[in-house]
This record gives structure tokens, sequence and C-alpha cells, in this order.
């Protein structure tokens, strides 16, 4: 584990997480980001031995209903919230996937 | 003519000494004088609140089933609402009208409210100061160099302002109750699962909660009972029947037993934060309650179990703002790999930048077990404590937050500093348990201070009864901040 968030470190988690970060974010963002994963790395002291986690705090499951066909939403407000989107043919529209 | 509560507006509209439409424009010109000040609202909305309320009047036939019958409320904006902008506080929602209301909106028109605008907040309610939102701080009505507290902070300043008698909030965290004693009015965090989260926006899933603000107990049970109980579009709401609450509200608090945890709350907190807890649990003793000393070994934990888990499950919620489908697109992008990375950058504040980061770290390979797994298990334990505490008490008593309203700016630059505002809020939320907050005592400044009472799973009837009694018999919820 890293004590502290190399410049490396933080570009790789900004690749997971898709986000371009300016060099003036990387500068702010190392050191506290260190700063707050030492704080919560004290959770690690604790006994956990055989303890269950939780996901769900009432630890129930998800109930089952009827499958019934409900209307969806209107697809000409959807798309028209879209940045971009082509509301004539009802699509949105990206940059190409390929550079 | 002015009416400040939900209860008196519906008595007084139903009994024919006002109408809807006089008291949204009651609500509208208070906004208009009080907001220019604060900064409370990001959107209001007029036009469509009068034909609400004109629609309403004429409707006489619906009065004795409309609970919140022309009650002007509030929405905090990460909290969908049709047709309506919705931006959670977030310049990558800018511009957003969702098509759909969220389940707790549509409920509040069903009860009879009008909606008449939507809220400031910390983006997608992540601070707790309301300094994180893109559209500009909202001020303390107290003390307008102050923070309203947050993420609900723009709710609970319109509340508090007396600009209308009810707004929602969300709590992840503590995002109802902290601001809402801050700013010296009631606020609540229902039981996880008790209202459905189908139009919130997601921060973390599993612990995510709407919750009501008002002026008085009363009007928040009200609020409460109007959007809870189940819904088949969020199958995380509960399919448990909301009692009528207030048939809790008897004002009688003999032999409930009350714990209060001792050993976390002295560090850290204000002398004055104590002195009006105290004076507060003596009030609880005179009305009939028992206070007793309740163990709750691993709260001290629950900051940094709460960071680990939201921050994880908010990186996977977030990952849905991408700059293709609604809001905010950077200009310009050569390749859509290129367009995300820099909406998102744009788009997303410093704040959910560092969440955002940090739950990537802790779920990415390698480390899931050492932090996403252990805080779930420290959670575990989290909940044993209360499970405990609660076969010997009926409520816990604690300081809803460990200071009076800090200045804006204060602790912007420490992350941690302005984590630990919610240390006192996060327990109930990791546990999923129903608390509130009551205003207890003022400052020597002026600056409201909160007492929380936290309940058992579902249990809400229990802490409105007891915190209806404390503000039948104490004087802060009638007090208002100078306009």
């Amino acid at each position: 584990m890293p004590a502290d968030f190399s410049s490396d470190d933080l570009l790789r988690l900004a690749r997971l997480a898709r986000i371009e970060l300016t060099e003036a974010e990387r500068v702010l963002f190392g050191p506290q980001l260190a700063r707050i994963l030492e704080y919560a790395r004290t959770v690690q002291q604790i006994d956990t031995a055989g303890v269950p986690p939780t996901s769900h705090p009432l630890g129930t499951s998800a109930p089952m209903r009827p499958d019934t066909r409900l209307p969806s939403l209107e697809r000409d407000e959807v798309v028209a919230q879209a940045p971009d989107a082509d509301t004539q043919a009802g699509l949105f529209k990206v940059p190409r996937v390929l550079g | 003519m002015a009416f400040d509560t939900a209860a008196e507006i519906v008595h007084a509209i139903r009994s024919g000494q006002t109408s809807a439409v006089e008291v949204c424009h009651d609500a509208l010109n208070r906004i208009r004088r009080g907001d220019e000040a604060l900064h409370a609202f990001l959107e209001v909305t007029a036009d469509i609140a009068l034909n609400r309320a004109a629609a309403l009047d004429t409707a006489r036939d619906d009065w004795d089933r409309l609970p919140l019958l022309g009650v002007p409320v509030a929405i905090k904006d990460n909290i969908c609402t049709q047709r309506i902008p919705t931006t959670a506080g977030s310049k990558i929602l800018s511009g957003y009208r969702p098509p759909y209301n969220a389940t707790a909106v549509d409920r509040l028109i069903a009860a009879g409210a009008v909606i008449v605008g939507k809220t400031n907040c910390d983006e997608f309610a992540m601070g707790s100061s309301t300094e994180n939102s893109a559209y500009g701080v909202t001020r303390n009505p107290w003390a307008h160099d102050r923070t309203p507290g947050g993420s609900s902070g723009g709710s609970a300043a319109a509340v508090a302002a007396r600009m209308l008698p009810l707004a929602l909030g969300s709590e992840t965290g503590g995002s109802v109750r902290q601001p809402a004693s801050l700013c010296g009015v009631v606020g609540v965090k229902p039981t996880y699962g008790r209202v459905s989260r189908y139009g919130l926006l997601a921060f973390a899933s599993s612990l995510d909660q709407i919750g009501p603000i008002a002026t008085t107990v009363a009007d928040a049970a009200a609020l409460l009972e109007a959007i809870a109980g189940p819904d088949a579009r969020d199958s995380t709401a509960a399919n448990t029947p909301v009692p009528h609450y207030a048939e809790a509200l008897t004002g009688d608090i003999r032999g409930l037993r009350v714990g209060v945890p001792r050993k976390i709350i002295t560090a850290g907190t204000d002398r004055e934060v104590l002195e009006a807890f105290d004076q507060a649990l003596d009030v609880l003793k005179e009305q009939g309650a028992s206070i007793q000393d309740v163990e709750l070994p691993h709260s001290s934990h629950a900051i940094p179990v709460y960071y680990l888990l939201a921050t994880a499950e908010a990186s996977s919620n977030l990952a849905r703002y991408d700059g293709v489908r609604y809001g905010y697109r950077a200009r310009n992008a050569a390749t859509l790999g290129d367009m995300y990375d820099r909406t998102r950058d744009e788009g997303f504040g410093p704040e959910v930048k560092r969440r955002i980061m940090l739950g990537t770290y802790v779920l990415s390979s390698g480390y899931y077990d050492a932090y996403y797994l252990k805080a779930q298990q420290v959670r575990t334990l989290i909940r044993r404590d209360y499970d405990t505490a609660f076969e010997a008490v009926d409520l816990i008593a604690m300081p809803t937050s460990p200071t009076p309203a800090f200045k804006l700016g204060e602790r912007t630059a420490d992350p941690i500093k302005m984590y630990l505002a919610d240390v006192f809020t996060v327990g109930a939320n990791l546990a999923g348990l129903p608390a509130l907050t009551v205003p207890c005592g003022m400052t020597p400044d002026r600056l409201p201070i909160g007492l929380q009472l936290t309940g058992r799973l579902m249990d809400e009837a229990t802490m409105f009864r007891a915190a209806d009694a404390f503000e039948r018999v104490t004087p802060f919820a009638r007090s208002r901040p100078q306009a």
C-alpha cells in the first residue's frame, strides 16, 4: 500500500475513474488523498475475524413484484435532455469511438 | 396574514381563512425578500406553484383527504422533479430537466403539497456546509457569515428563515440532521428503506435516504407520513406499514428510557453544545424519562468506515455522468474516451473528484478486502453496538453536531476537518436507524444547537413522541432568526 500517492498512482486512479485531472488538481489531490486514506486505514486495526459484512442495513432480500408491462419514459423527452442529441432521429450522439 | 406551520396552513385553508393561492403568494414573497441574502434556492417555480395552488382551491371535494393541503414545500436539488431543473448542485447536470418525479415528490403532490422550488446543496450531497455547490454558497439565516451546514443546507436555511414550512432533504451521513441543527429546525433521517429512493440521485445506495425538514416535530412527522411506504420502483423501500404519527405525539414520555453514549460525546465537543445537551437531558428527565449510560464502542470508527463505504459506492454510482445522456458535455473532444475524461474533469467539482478517486482506489484490485470488505465488517460491529444498546433503552441521545454553525471558508481547505462535522450523525446511517434533530439551545452568540434522538429500526414514532414532548416545554423551536 502506498504511504503516499505518487503522481503515477494518481494518474492510474484518474484513468480508472475516467477523470482527466489538471496538473493543479494532481498537486492538490495527492497529499489530500494520502491523508484521508491514512485516516481511513485506522479501521484495519479492528479485529473482524468471523464478522459478516453489512451491505444492507436491514439485511432484507429484494422483494418480488409481478412482471407486468408498464409505460416507459417518453423517448423524445429523454433524448431531448442529451447534449448534441439528434432529436429528429431520436438518437444520442457521441464523438467517434476510435481516435 | 401569515401561517408558519404546515398544520396551521392546512387548517386555515380548510376553514376558509385563507386559500392555497394566498399561501403560495405569501411563500413566494418571503422567498423573494429573504433569498437574496441567503441563496437557499437554485430554482423558484412560481408559475407552476400558483397554478397548482389555484387547482387545489377549486377541488374542495378533495380537501379532507389531502393532509398537506396547500402547503408550500421546497425540494433539495438532488431529488428529481419532472421538467424542473435538477442539478444536485453540480455543473455536470446543468440544464437537466428530469422526465419524471421522484416517488417522494409524487407523493407530496398527491398529499396536496405545492412545490415551490429547488434548494441548494453540496454537489451530489457530498459535503457538510453547502460550500461544495457549483452554484454558490448558502448562508445561515442566524449569521450570514456562517454555513447553514450541509449537504441539505438550502432546505434547512429556507425553513429556518420561515420562507416556507417544509422541505425535503436527503441524508447519506447526516445531511439532513446536521444542517437542521445548525439552522435551528427539525430534521429527520428515517429508517433506511422507510422512504423510496426512486428519483433521488444516487450517492451511496446503502446509506442514502430522503428526509423531512420542518419547524415543528408534528410537521416533520406529517411530511414523513406523506412520503413513506413501499414502492415498486425501489426494491430497498421496505414493505412495512406507515403509522399515523400524529397519534404518537401524546406529550407523555413517562417511563421512556434514554441512553447516552457519554464516552464518545465528551471529546471534541464544544462546551456550549455539551451544556445545552445536558440541560436537554434534564428536561427529558423532568418529563418522566430515565437517563442512563450506554456504550457504542465501535462508534469512534464510524467516520472512516463511512468514508470508505460512501466513496466506494459513489465512485460506482457517479460513473453514469459521462456527457452522453444528460447535462454537461465537454466541447471539441476528438474521441468518445476523451469526451468522457474531459466532461468529468470539467463537470465535477473538487470534493466529488476526491471522493470518486478515493472510492475507485478502495474498490480497485488488491485493495478491496483491506478497505471495502473490512469497512463492511466494521459496519456490522457498529450495528451490533446499537442492537445491544437498544436492549436497555428506547432512544439514544447525543448532540447532533459537535459545534454550532462554523464560518464559511473555515474548513474548506481541510477535508477531514469537514468530515468530522458528521461524527455524531453517521452512526445512524451505517446502522440504518431512524434519527432526528430538534432545537435544544442557543449559544451566547445566538447560534442554534440541536438534540439528536436515535430510535430502533422502523420506530420513528418513539423519537417523534420524545422530540414533540421536548418541543412543547422548551422555547427553541419557536425562536427564529432576525429577518
